[in-house]
């Protein structure tokens, strides 16, 4: 048997028209970005959606505002009372739960490529039960300060992602066994928590609880600044290593002999991913579900292979605030966490595109 | 000198030393196999080999330089490695994943020129998988699939190109399919070619430069035809055996020896 003849070179690219085609925008100078445009679309109306749903969001309250003089107050041409209601009450609330959604996407998006594993997502793999025994050590033992508390969560994310990392290290951190001890610190850590809430006093207990759900009451400009900061050095600095994320998805050896620096990658990447989530989990406590369905439920939108990393990002964002909204909407203004309905929302939400996919056969 | 060289290398993973002392030359422009039995070292001279695995001492050199030393983008653009383990993203097609060997030629403002659309659409016709582009790669079969793999590596335009038993999990005519691949690759395009391969008689039709490796040390290296013996083998695997003609191309053929009262009573005896 010999190997079939040398097809003749088909000369013109739309030989490929169907599937996802890849395209690229060039200059004469030879330089050329690559993109699909699916994905794109996908991110495009996902802003749309996001942004639609802030202004909304910046309305809904017990002083209800048109969406029209939101527009015009965030513009600066509202009325004196518009424009506290907007820029000092609502906005900053709005913003913190966008830049929290955005970056739990990401992050999100990040550890289930790494891990390749859908459950690799950090609420699954501990970091949300390490930032909420930080937080609780704070409020149970200490009875900190709201600032106190989100200092805390955050060392105990950070602290938690450095042990989680040199528990899973073996030559290498490796997909599977990273998922399996994160599962088990996440066991021991929501040990931790339980005793700790039995040990608080009932006052402490019940801010302790409203924290753990997840919540974006109360949220001001001083949760943005810091969280900003955060999501401005992370997010560039993700997005430059995309492409060597891309390949690693292959597995190590293949990223290897197409000349990656895995080890450097994952750990650029893995940081900038605990840094992340514990950013966004300090500002907005450890909001179910975000990091776990946003990756999903982008790459089932955008049918593109790879980490999805922009469309999971924009994902996370639309799906907080399209949850506070929600929350806000049948329950009244801070009545329910918004992680309550993360969870119901985007895990339903999941549910629904996967039957879809089944019906569809794409599964 | 040739391009590709181990010298004096000791591997090992951890503390277990797998090989020492070991010095290889990969004869440019050849077909080098390396076969051996199980846990001989082949694979992991070959990992060694793809700069995956650091030699604990010696050297491996890559056009008189130390490859470990090299940039990581640059030694992707000499030599390509088709592993064992390679993961096929969930709805990736044949084009992209293709297209994805063109990483070490590109950049973060490079990402996609003409020359990467040709190459990918060269690579995909000489591995006869062009009419497959816009099809996922988990729909395809397993003799596809591994030929949308060796696409990928050509795609990466390497001179060198090192393939970690290419033929597993394969069915025999899948395994004759790619193996015949490789050799127009070789013939045709006069890239280097080193595999691991399992299958002794295989690699005595297909290579033109055989490695024989037992515990970690090179027994014999040369053109089949001159270095395959009965007595070779027996030191190499352990088997006795007769090494006859290989009746369509005048290779050697290994037939190993048949236990007693299975030999057929014409043949009368075993032959050495």
């Amino acid at each position: 048997m010999k190997a079939p003849e040398s097809a003749p070179k088909p000369k013109a690219p739309s030989q490929r028209a169907q599937g996802t085609p890849i395209r690229a925008l060039r200059t004469a100078g030879g330089l050329s970005v690559r993109f699909e445009l699916r994905p794109l679309v996908t991110v495009v109306a996902l802003l749309v959606v996001a942004l639609a749903a802030s202004v909304v969001l910046i309305g809904t309250g017990d002083f209800q505002i048109p969406a029209s003089d939101v527009i015009s107050t965030l513009l600066g041409n509202g009325s004196v009372a518009h424009e506290f209601i907007v820029n000092d009450l609502r906005l900053p609330r709005v913003v913190v739960g966008l830049l929290v959604g955005a970056a739990l996407g990401l992050s999100g998006a990040l550890f289930q490529s790494v891990t390749r594993n859908p459950l690799g997502s950090p609420d699954i793999i501990g970091f949300g039960q390490g930032s909420t025994v930080g937080a609780l050590v704070v409020i149970v033992l200490f009875k900190g300060s709201a600032e106190a508390v989100a200092y805390g969560s955050l060392a105990g994310g950070l602290v938690t992602g450095v042990l989680i990392y040199l528990l899973a290290w073996k030559r290498g951190v490796h997909g599977y066994r990273l998922v399996l001890v994160g599962i088990g610190a996440a066991a021991v850590l929501t040990a931790v928590n339980g005793y700790l809430l039995t040990k608080a006093q009932i006052v402490d207990a019940a801010r302790a609880v409203v924290w753990i759900t997840g919540s974006l009451n109360g949220r001001g400009w001083e949760q943005v600044g810091p969280l900003f900061w955060f999501c401005v050095i992370l997010i560039p600095l993700v997005f430059a290593y995309a492409r060597p994320l891309r390949m690693l998805e292959m597995g190590d050896d293949v990223a290897y002999a197409l000349g990656v620096r895995v080890e450097r990658t994952r750990l650029v990447l893995m940081t900038a991913a605990v840094l992340l989530t514990a950013a966004a989990t300090a500002a907005a406590g450890p909001v179910a579900f975000v990091s776990l369905t946003a990756p999903q439920l982008a790459r089932r939108l955008t049918r593109s292979p790879g980490p999805n990393l922009l469309a999971s990002m924009v994902m996370g964002a639309t799906l907080l605030i399209a949850a506070d909204l929600g929350a806000q909407r049948v329950f009244g203004a801070d009545q329910l966490p918004v992680g309550v309905v993360t969870g119901v929302l985007g895990g339903g939400y999941l549910l629904w595109l996967l039957a879809a996919e089944r019906k569809a056969g794409r599964i | 000198m040739n391009r590709l060289s181990a010298d004096n290398v000791t591997l090992g993973y951890d503390q277990r030393v797998i090989a020492e002392q070991l010095s290889v030359e990969i004869p440019d422009h050849s077909f080098t196999v390396i076969v051996g039995p199980n846990a001989c070292g082949k694979s992991t001279l070959l990992r060694a080999l793809s700069r995956m695995l650091k030699p604990s001492e010696g050297r491996v050199l890559l056009d008189g330089q130390t490859i470990h030393s090299m940039p990581a983008k640059k030694v992707a653009k000499t030599l390509g490695l088709l592993p064992q383990s390679s993961v096929a993203p969930d709805g990736i097609t044949v084009a992209d994943l293709v297209g994805r060997g063109r990483y070490p030629h590109q950049g973060l403002l490079r990402q996609w020129s003409p020359e990467d659309e040709r190459v990918v659409q060269e690579s995909m016709a000489s591995t006869g998988v062009a009419e497959l582009a816009d099809r996922y790669v988990d729909e395809l079969s397993g003799g596809q699939r591994q030929r949308v793999w060796i696409a990928m590596a050509l795609a990466q335009q390497t001179p060198l190109l090192l393939l970690d038993e290419p033929t597993t999990f394969l069915d025999i005519q899948h395994q004759i399919d790619v193996l015949d691949l490789c050799a127009d690759l070789h013939e045709e395009q006069g890239r280097t070619l080193v595999a691991v391969l399992h299958d002794l008689n295989h690699a005595a039709r297909y290579a033109t430069h055989l490695i024989a490796m037992r515990d970690g040390k090179v027994i014999a290296e040369g053109p089949p035809s001159e270095i395959v013996t009965a007595d070779l083998v027996e030191r190499v695997f352990g088997m006795r055996c007769q090494i006859i003609d290989d009746p369509e191309t005048g290779t050697p053929l290994v037939v190993p020896a048949a236990r007693k009262g299975r030999v057929r009573d014409a043949v009368g005896g075993l032959g050495r």
